[in-house]
């Protein structure tokens, strides 16, 4: 019944260093992360925390997305990614498959709640109604599917910050069951002055850029963003030339604190080791991690430590793409699954940006330098987060 | 200084919903966190808002806590300190 | 692959413990959660900032691993549409009346929605599999679709899953400003012939696995969910067909358990195809107990499983024929606003 293998026939990207996969990559390349002081999103704290911001108002991203400009961001946001992966498939019509649409997103639709709520406090008759419409996290979902034509299989997945690598496994559990052909799968997420105002108050933003496995590191940018890869069967991969093959994923959870991880990170570990071994691989076969470094002192600091127990032999080249994209929440599982798939496409290792002094903790910097050309044959994507939910994922050439 | 520990153990119990602990069940010199109260990390970062709301005093950095909050009396003489430090 | 529930428990406007036996009846407009004392599951430490949505569910679950007489599952998935509203209210107020100043973590970190799944590991220190579906009226039939993959990759497990969702007052005047709810009377809801629902509130949690226990409750067959379908007829094939992928044809069916509210445009859609495919079939409703919400189905499961298990379904129940004795199989179907629809077939086990 669990047979066969899934691929991944595309990739997708929108996010605050690019609109779209390409324009990213040559951010990376010229060393130009995304963050800066927020223009679109209007907030108290404006001028004292940088975010990573998509550069386009809603009007110009609902004039792309063929969307009305009244929805929630999160939702063009979602469209515009899922339409790059979709046409990067290169798949042609998606109603001759039996086709899926795995989302993930951690707001929903609170941009425009938080807008509803500024009206209804001043009375529970106020407020506009279509505001709160699409509050739920499932309606962003259908929005999108629905302007996709996906029928097959609507869902979406909310696990904060390891949301988009879940949505990745459970379309491509799917696939295995043989109940889908193809699964959109990946995440998307605005900046919203809810989650800005939350990780406030947990005291983990950096008022500057943001420094992921850095000794100095103090804390993490807020992104937002969506990114999907299209995975498909053994059957539709031949009729196409894949990017790359999703051989190996797992799901842990940390059950040591709701937003903080253990400091040997054990659930990190778990994740890892469990992705490796379902990939049927070995550590040193690993040719690249896209980590999850968010830049804050704890995340850091359990990952790289449960990344130097599973790597004790060597750690291969790692870096927090985070350093460029910000953290762009339920959105950041499915980016940096498309980045580790382009990666193996192309050769690519991506830069770990603001990196200067070595962590005390570990024997492993992060690779600062963008290079293309290199012989990649797997690469491994870590997503963790609050709630103890941990996910890794490992990409094959074959 | 009896006078805000006592308001102090108040303002806590309140703003980290500390059901059926009373004030009186606060020792001064107990500490707040782990095997004394058994407050936690979360609760480090309310008693810093707690700080700002009741006594108009700002912690940038949250790793100074553990020694702030260590019990009510070193709560109190920092508070007690800072407000010097205001006038 | 099929399951066996191995335990259940739920938190809803009914009493657990007397259910179906004696059934509470509500007037007005909702139907509250009577809460237990959740202290007898969650030590008081840990209760003091927990929004309802998260006791519910974390009470739920503790019953169904106690009744499954199982400490730490495999898994652990969990579906909720609106996720813990009370958290999200109190932020969301807060953000707006203090101009985001003074802001306070633990309403933000207890409204995420994931924030169930991840205390209820946590509460059994459990490092296993765990997953959030967060898709309206979906979001339980995804959890349990989960599960029934997981048991398939590998039959060895004990697996946790269930649904919770809230009413908070915020959440209620504003669905209600949508013209959802009327003022009923439980007894008689489903006999209105008007417009509108009561909401609802609750929890249900169950332990699935591959093998047929000593504390089996009933067998989940199969789950199916179906997305804006185009008419009545359609779904009637989707359910047909459904049914033949189960070996099975309508006939089969013991009992149809529906989600009929009192809302006639709702209910008018299982009329129309009852008349179609199941002229002959007894069928009955829950959400005269426990109030319309995107996750009532998990009520409905924890209903027929109950049901199965003890070979008789309350009478309350029933809108239509009579009450089957030593009910086979039970097909739950529900749709929520003819958008989603989902089939949940249990059997005897």
């Amino acid at each position: 019944m669990m047979t066969g293998s899934v691929w991944i026939a595309g990739g997708g990207v929108i996010s605050g260093i690019g609109r779209n996969l390409g324009e990213c990559v040559a951010s990376f390349e010229a060393m130009q992360p995304g963050m800066a002081y927020m223009q679109h999103l209007h907030s108290a704290h404006a001028q004292t925390f940088p975010v990573v911001e998509v550069k386009a108002g809603n009007d110009e991203l609902a004039a792309i997305a063929g969307m009305p400009a009244h929805w929630s961001r999160t939702a063009l946001l979602s469209r515009i990614a899922a339409q790059e992966a979709w046409e990067a498939s290169g798949l042609g019509d998606i109603r001759q498959y039996r086709t899926g649409f795995v989302s993930a997103n951690t707001v929903g639709g609170m941009d425009k709640t938080e807008e509803f709520m500024e009206a209804f406090l001043t009375g529970s008759s106020k407020g506009k109604l279509r505001q709160v419409v699409h509050h739920e996290c499932g309606a962003v979902t259908e929005l999108v599917a629905d302007a996709m034509g996906v029928r097959h299989h609507v869902s979406t997945i909310s696990t904060a910050c390891s949301s988009g690598a879940n949505a990745l496994m459970y379309g491509a559990r799917m696939i295995r069951a043989g109940m889908l052909d193809v699964v959109i799968a990946g995440g998307t997420d605005a900046l919203t002055r809810f989650t800005l105002n939350g990780f406030n108050t947990l005291m983990i933003l950096d008022q500057q850029q943001c420094r992921p496995f850095d000794d100095t590191r103090t804390g993490l940018n807020l992104g937002e963003g969506a990114g999907y890869v299209v995975l498909v069967s053994d059957a539709v991969a031949k009729e196409i030339r894949p990017w790359c093959r999703l051989s190996g994923f797992a799901n842990a959870n940390d059950a040591y604190h709701q937003t903080a991880s253990s400091p040997d990170g054990i659930g990190n570990f778990m994740a890892m080791k469990a992705a490796l071994e379902m990939g049927g691989l070995q550590p040193e076969d690993i040719g690249y991690i896209n980590l999850h470094g968010t830049g804050t002192q704890n995340n850091d600091s359990s990952e790289g430590l449960a990344i130097s127990r599973l790597f004790a032999g060597g750690v291969p080249p790692a870096s927090s793409t985070k350093s460029f994209t910000g953290h762009t929440l339920g959105a950041s599982g499915g980016i940096e699954a498309v980045f580790s798939a382009l990666a193996l496409r192309d050769g690519i290792i991506y830069p770990n940006a603001n990196f200067s002094v070595q962590m005390r903790e570990l024997a492993f910097s992060p690779v600062t330098a963008f290079s293309r050309g290199n012989n990649l044959r797997n690469v491994m994507s870590n997503s963790f987060g609050f709630g103890g939910n941990c996910s890794s994922l490992v990409f094959s050439k074959e | 200084m009896e006078k805000l520990m006592q308001d102090l153990k108040v303002q806590i119990i309140q703003q980290l919903n500390l059901q059926e602990v009373k004030p009186e069940d606060i020792g001064d010199d107990q500490p707040l966190f782990k095997e004394g109260l058994g407050l936690d990390s979360i609760d480090a970062l309310e008693l810093i808002v707690l700080l700002q709301q009741y006594h108009n005093i700002r912690i940038a950095k949250p790793e100074d806590g553990p020694n702030i909050f260590y019990s009510i009396r070193t709560m109190a003489e920092y508070i007690t300190a800072e407000k010097a430090k205001q006038a | 692959m099929k399951a066996f529930i191995q335990g259940a428990g739920c938190v809803s406007a009914q009493d657990s413990n007397v259910f179906p036996g004696e059934v509470r009846n509500y007037e007005g407009d909702r139907l509250p959660v009577a809460d237990p004392d959740y202290k007898q599951w969650i030590d008081i430490k840990q209760i003091r900032r927990m929004g309802r949505a998260i006791k519910m569910g974390v009470a739920a679950s503790h019953m169904s691993l106690e009744s499954a007489g199982i400490k730490n599952p495999d898994a652990i998935i969990m579906g909720t549409a609106y996720g813990c509203l009370a958290d999200t209210g109190v932020f969301l107020q807060k953000l707006v009346t203090q101009q985001e100043d003074m802001l306070t973590p633990t309403a933000f970190i207890q409204s995420t929605h994931n924030t169930v799944a991840g205390q209820i590991a946590l509460l059994l220190g459990c490092h296993a599999y765990n997953n959030t579906f967060v898709h309206g009226a979906f979001s339980l039939e995804n959890a349990l679709q989960d599960s029934l993959l997981l048991l398939a990759e590998d039959p060895s497990r004990n697996i946790l899953a269930g649904a919770t969702d809230e009413i908070t007052d915020y959440s209620h005047t504003i669905l209600r400003r949508f013209g959802l709810y009327k003022n009923a009377h439980t007894s008689e809801l489903l006999q209105s012939q008007s417009q509108g629902t009561m909401a609802g509130e609750g929890a249900a949690f169950f332990v699935l696995s591959a093998g047929k226990g000593e504390h089996s409750i009933a067998q989940l067959t199969a789950v199916d969910m179906l997305y804006r379908p185009a008419s009545e007829a359609e779904t009637a094939e989707h359910i047909r067909a459904f049914l033949q992928r189960n070996g099975l044809q309508p006939a089969d069916v013991s009992l149809l358990l529906t989600g009929r509210n009192g809302d006639t445009t709702n209910d008018r859609y299982y009329e129309t195809v009852e008349q179609s495919m199941f002229s002959n079939t007894p069928v009955a409703a829950f959400k005269h107990f426990c109030g319309e919400y995107p996750t009532a189905a998990a009520f409905g499961v924890w209903l027929a499983a109950g049901s199965l298990r003890r070979g008789s379904i309350p009478e309350e129940a029933m809108v239509k024929g009579q009450p089957p004795v030593q009910p086979e199989r039970i097909l739950i179907w529900n749709h929520h606003h003819a958008k989603h629809h989902s089939l949940i077939l249990l059997e005897k086990c």
